[in-house]
């Protein structure tokens, strides 16, 4: 059986995985987190129809487990790639989660003991998880991973209690980072993208400000699985905020930080702005934009549903700067008003959120020069030509999703299944 | 008597915040024949599905129930735990707590968990009279049928063939290519529109496993995924192509004004297509205005159309780049330049001396007579003034509208359409080139307006899909259908009427007539089993017996439970 590497363990990936195992391909799907399941699972919910993330997305990470034809490497990443197509040898360093997988459950009686409390990624910094740890309550495979860096018992050799406790002898302190080679016929990349760091933009006050989050906090804030059960409260003050807006465009479209499109963010806030009215009934929300990218099926009539059954105000203009209030709380937020005769105004928000420039993800430069692929003028995988869409500059090495640049889910899974046809050409048809 | 295990999810906060799981739970474990009740915080994760099968070995259950969220998503999963625990996974059954209880009664805590406990009641009384199915195998055959020979079709039918696939590929009109054939460039990148379909019909031509219909026409589809029996009805008359599978690709079409702007009066008014026209005939008019959104995004027609910003920009910047002294003007609502490509080329336009102004619904621009060819008025949002720019051309951006044939289409193949007259994919998140309907793959702008890179890589993940069984040589035939029985089948034919699948027909049997049911054909949708006066018909998993339990069991659970 020909088998095929797929990098990244989202949505592009999942689907690029099941297809080409569907196929009769053997698939080795590469993720450098403890699960699967990307981005999306961190969305309360899907835009343009409101379909819960989670609830279309764990099945599909549930079949990737028990697929026959798909192993799963998490908490992996890819060493090195040698060889050409269609031989190519890739080198899977499997990290030491301490825990050997065999034997965990995936009970949770070493989280609720373990004493040390770290910010926890998934929920962006809104709550915190221990150092022994479950990525979120669906991961794929559930397994349990020791956190190294901050784990006691690894950095000191004080604590234990996670060994103690742990009824089915999963605990292995002394565990070391594995190798394994894969010899494939074809690589599938699909590292999606990340949030820019929107804290260096000062001026909108991430960071500075308690009531400036990021959209992908909010998203946290709506989910029912959240760090405040799906209530909307700001974090200043736990209390739900009556006037909430959303800033477009931080740090994209802008000359001085990334120039192009991100491509989703006038959905997600929509559909961001949306949800939050109906977490909290009699929310007033606006949302500071340059053009209403709404170009997608349903899209427009999902924009002109905000606007008239949820008095979403769409204000076009961007944002100069941002501040607390005298007490600390919410964001006055200045900005002048559109027109000739627009006026510098500064109105008061009690909660802020930012929508900044989706990115290619931490290591995507190295992860390119290890396979050789080229990348466009904005860091994502070049994919020059549209008639070979997933094609990058290496033969058999495929692109698909956010990780050749910006892009909404359906496309990126239309896309990972292209990447999947296009494997099985050049695998099987011997094409060009 | 049976031993049905319970299982109610809490779906995270999703129904235990509205309804009280423990409660219900309790309530499950006095039910007739229920030897094991329990919850799960997720049921779906591996944690709840290992407690499922544990719970099946440790209580000895020959039935299961999950009540929790929607059988459409989660129903496969929970089946096949069962089967890895041992039991035929057709002993499952799926009560929906939450889209009917804790999302809809959010404010009702207290009825929702009493709607709770009658609806696991029910499912419990069902489950106890379920029977195991069987499923079956059907082989698929080693062929596909792409309709349309757009680009979409053009990039399918080439990946179908490079992966080994004899394909034929129909095509209504005379030649490849379809709207790409009559455009110069593909916008962003700037790429020859008639090189990138010369390069595909190219690869495809050299393929001896590609079979091209031109002027051809589907005439009529029979059969089910695997078993597809397609007449393409040609000049030299019809040829039955039996196919594993079929490709929807018929593309779409640019609307006709209706005398927008002067559009059909003033010869200066023209659409996209009609300048990409004079682009290729190498014309490179001065002054030229475009105007965006010409019948879309307004009532009645909503939708933005997602190419025709690109479009505009990338001819808007080849007539600005053509002479030093050209005037080009774009008024537009919203620049639609999503991504990276895009908005660079919105840049090199704006930068390249491209002028835009922005107009809105309230104040649409006006097309009049000029001293030298016309002139446009635009309110300009930003300037707050009536401009007037002087044009030899007025382009009109319009949308892309689906083509005039596609209701037919629809109804060939028995696939649905949205209101605009789309195609309607199978799940508009997850499964974009899937119908519902097995073996029936959509792609391009068929489906929704699309640019040619995003009709190509659709294109392909619709032979990606449509490769699946043609490969595997067999599919599965799905255990729940209808079926006759011939001692109480009078032969009337009205299940074969109400049969939406063409499913059942009229056979002889034993000398005397009677509906049959083809499995592979059969969605197990019921509809003949309410068509049927005699009882003859009935719903594996869904008998009679099984829903009149259901009824009793939900009276019993309305009398006592506490209103």
């Amino acid at each position: 059986m020909e088998k095929v590497v797929v990098i990244g363990g989202g949505i592009a990936g999942i689907q690029a995985s099941l297809d080409l195992a569907d196929r009769g391909f053997e698939v080795h799907l590469v993720e450098r987190s403890p699960s699967i399941g990307g981005h999306m699972a961190q969305l309360d919910k899907t835009f343009p129809t409101n379909d819960c993330s989670m609830c279309i997305l764990s099945p599909k990470m549930i079949m990737c487990a028990d697929h026959a034809n798909i192993k799963l490497h998490t908490y992996s990443e890819v060493q090195a790639v040698t060889g050409d197509f269609p031989r190519f040898r890739v080198a899977i360093r499997e990290k030491a989660r301490f825990v050997d997988v065999k034997r965990c459950t995936g009970c949770g009686d070493c989280i609720a003991k373990c004493p040390v409390k770290v910010p926890w990624e998934f929920e962006e910094g809104l709550a915190q998880r221990k150092a022994i740890y479950l990525p979120f309550p669906q991961a794929v495979p559930r397994k349990v991973t020791i956190d190294g860096e901050r784990c006691r018992m690894i950095q000191s050799k004080k604590c234990g209690v996670c060994k103690k406790v742990c009824q089915a002898g999963a605990i292995d302190y002394d565990q070391k980072d594995s190798v394994v080679e894969v010899e494939a016929a074809a690589i599938v990349v699909a590292t999606g993208f990340e949030l820019m760091d929107a804290t260096v933009m000062s001026q909108y006050g991430l960071g500075a400000c308690k009531d400036v989050v990021t959209s992908l906090q909010l998203e946290r804030i709506l989910s029912a699985s959240g760090p405040t059960g799906g209530h909307l409260a700001r974090p200043s003050d736990h209390r739900e905020p009556r006037k909430l807006a959303f800033v477009q465009c931080v740090g994209s479209r802008d000359a001085h930080s990334h120039g192009y499109c991100s491509s989703v963010c006038c959905m997600y806030a929509t559909k961001e702005s949306i949800l939050a009215r109906e977490h909290a009934p009699g929310l007033e929300t606006a949302i500071f934009y340059m053009d209403m990218r709404a170009t997608g099926k349903g899209f427009q009539e999902f924009v002109s549903r905000a606007r008239q059954n949820y008095g979403v105000r769409y204000i076009r203009s961007r944002p100069a700067k941002v501040q607390s209030t005298a007490d600390g709380t919410g964001a006055l937020v200045n900005y002048e008003t559109s027109g000739l005769t627009g006026e510098s105004v500064t109105e008061e928000f009690d909660m802020l959120v930012l929508c900044p420039a989706l990115i290619p993800p931490k290591g995507a430069k190295e992860l390119s020069a290890l396979l050789g692929v080229a990348l466009d003028e904005d860091g994502f995988i070049d994919t020059p030509d549209i008639s070979r869409p997933v094609d990058t500059s290496r033969k058999g090495v495929l692109a698909c999703g956010f990780a050749s640049g910006p892009i909404d889910i359906p496309d990126s899974v239309s896309q990972a299944s292209a990447a999947a046809a296009r494997a099985a050409e050049l695998i099987e048809g011997g094409a060009k | 008597m049976a031993r049905v295990g319970v299982f109610i999810c809490h779906c995270g906060h999703n129904i235990a915040s509205t309804v009280n799981v423990e409660e219900v739970v309790e309530f499950a474990k006095g039910l007739p024949g229920v030897a094991y009740a329990g919850h799960n915080l997720y049921s779906c994760s591996e944690e709840g599905l290992g407690s499922i099968k544990r719970s099946i070995a440790e209580n000895r259950l020959d039935r299961v129930v999950v009540a929790a969220c929607t059988p459409r998503t989660h129903e496969p999963l929970f089946r096949r735990a069962c089967e890895q625990a041992g039991i035929n996974k057709y002993l499952f059954e799926f009560v929906n707590i939450r889209e009917h209880c804790s999302w809809i009664h959010t404010k009702e805590p207290r009825e929702a968990t009493e709607k709770a406990k009658k609806l696991v009641a029910m499912g419990v009384a069902k489950a106890a009279l379920l029977e195991p199915q069987t499923e079956g195998e059907s082989a698929v055959l080693p062929a596909a049928v792409v309709i349309g020979g757009g680009v979409s079709g053009l990039a399918a039918a080439a990946s179908l063939v490079d992966q080994g696939i004899e394909t034929h590929l129909v095509e209504a009109s005379d030649r490849l290519g379809g709207l790409l054939a009559e455009v110069t460039t593909i916008g962003p990148e700037g790429t020859d529109a008639r090189e990138t379909v010369r390069g595909i019909v190219t690869r495809l031509e050299a393929s001896p496993k590609a079979h091209i219909h031109l002027r051809s026409r589907v005439a009529e589809v029979k059969g089910f995924v695997g078993n597809f029996e397609v007449t393409v009805r040609g000049c030299d008359g019809d040829l039955k192509v039996p196919a594993g599978a079929i490709v929807v690709a018929t593309g779409t079409k640019e609307l006709v004004p209706t005398g927008e702007y002067g559009f059909g009066q003033r010869p200066e008014v023209v659409t996209q297509l009609e300048l990409e026209r004079r682009l290729a005939r190498g014309e490179r008019p001065r002054r030229v205005v475009f105007i965006n959104c010409v019948g879309s995004r307004q009532p009645g027609r909503e939708y933005c159309s997602r190419v025709c910003c690109n479009v505009t920009l990338k001819n808007a910047l080849a007539l600005a780049k053509a002479s030093p002294d050209s005037r080009i003007h774009v008024i537009h609502r919203d620049i639609m330049s999503s991504g990276t490509a895009a908005e660079r080329l919105y840049k090199e336009a704006s930068e390249s001396g491209v002028k835009f102004l922005r107009y809105g619904l309230e104040r649409v621009p006006e097309v009049v007579a000029g001293r030298d060819g016309v002139e446009v008025l635009v309110y300009d949002e930003t300037l707050e003034e009536t401009v007037h720019l002087g044009a030899d051309l007025v382009v009109l951006a319009v949308p892309m509208v689906p083509p005039g044939d596609s209701e037919a289409t629809a109804k060939l193949l028995k696939v649905p359409r949205d209101k605009f007259g789309f195609f309607l994919e199978a799940h508009v998140k997850l499964r974009p080139v899937e119908f519902a309907t097995d073996g029936v793959f959509i792609c391009g702008s068929a489906r929704w307006p699309v640019s040619a890179r995003e009709c190509i890589w659709q294109g392909m993940a619709a032979a990606a899909k449509a490769s699946i069984p043609i490969k595997e040589g067999k599919v599965v035939i799905q255990a729940i259908t209808a079926e006759v029985d011939p001692d109480k089948c009078a032969a009337c034919g009205n299940c074969v009427l109400a049969c939406p699948y063409e499913a059942i027909e009229v056979v002889e049997r034993d000398g005397r007539r009677a509906a049959k049911v083809n499995e592979a054909q059969c969605k197990g949708c019921g509809t003949c089993v309410a068509a049927c006066h005699n009882d003859a018909v009935s719903q594996k998993g869904f008998t009679s017996g099984q829903l009149s339990a259901m009824v009793d069991a939900l009276v019993k659970a309305a009398l006592e439970v506490p209103r």
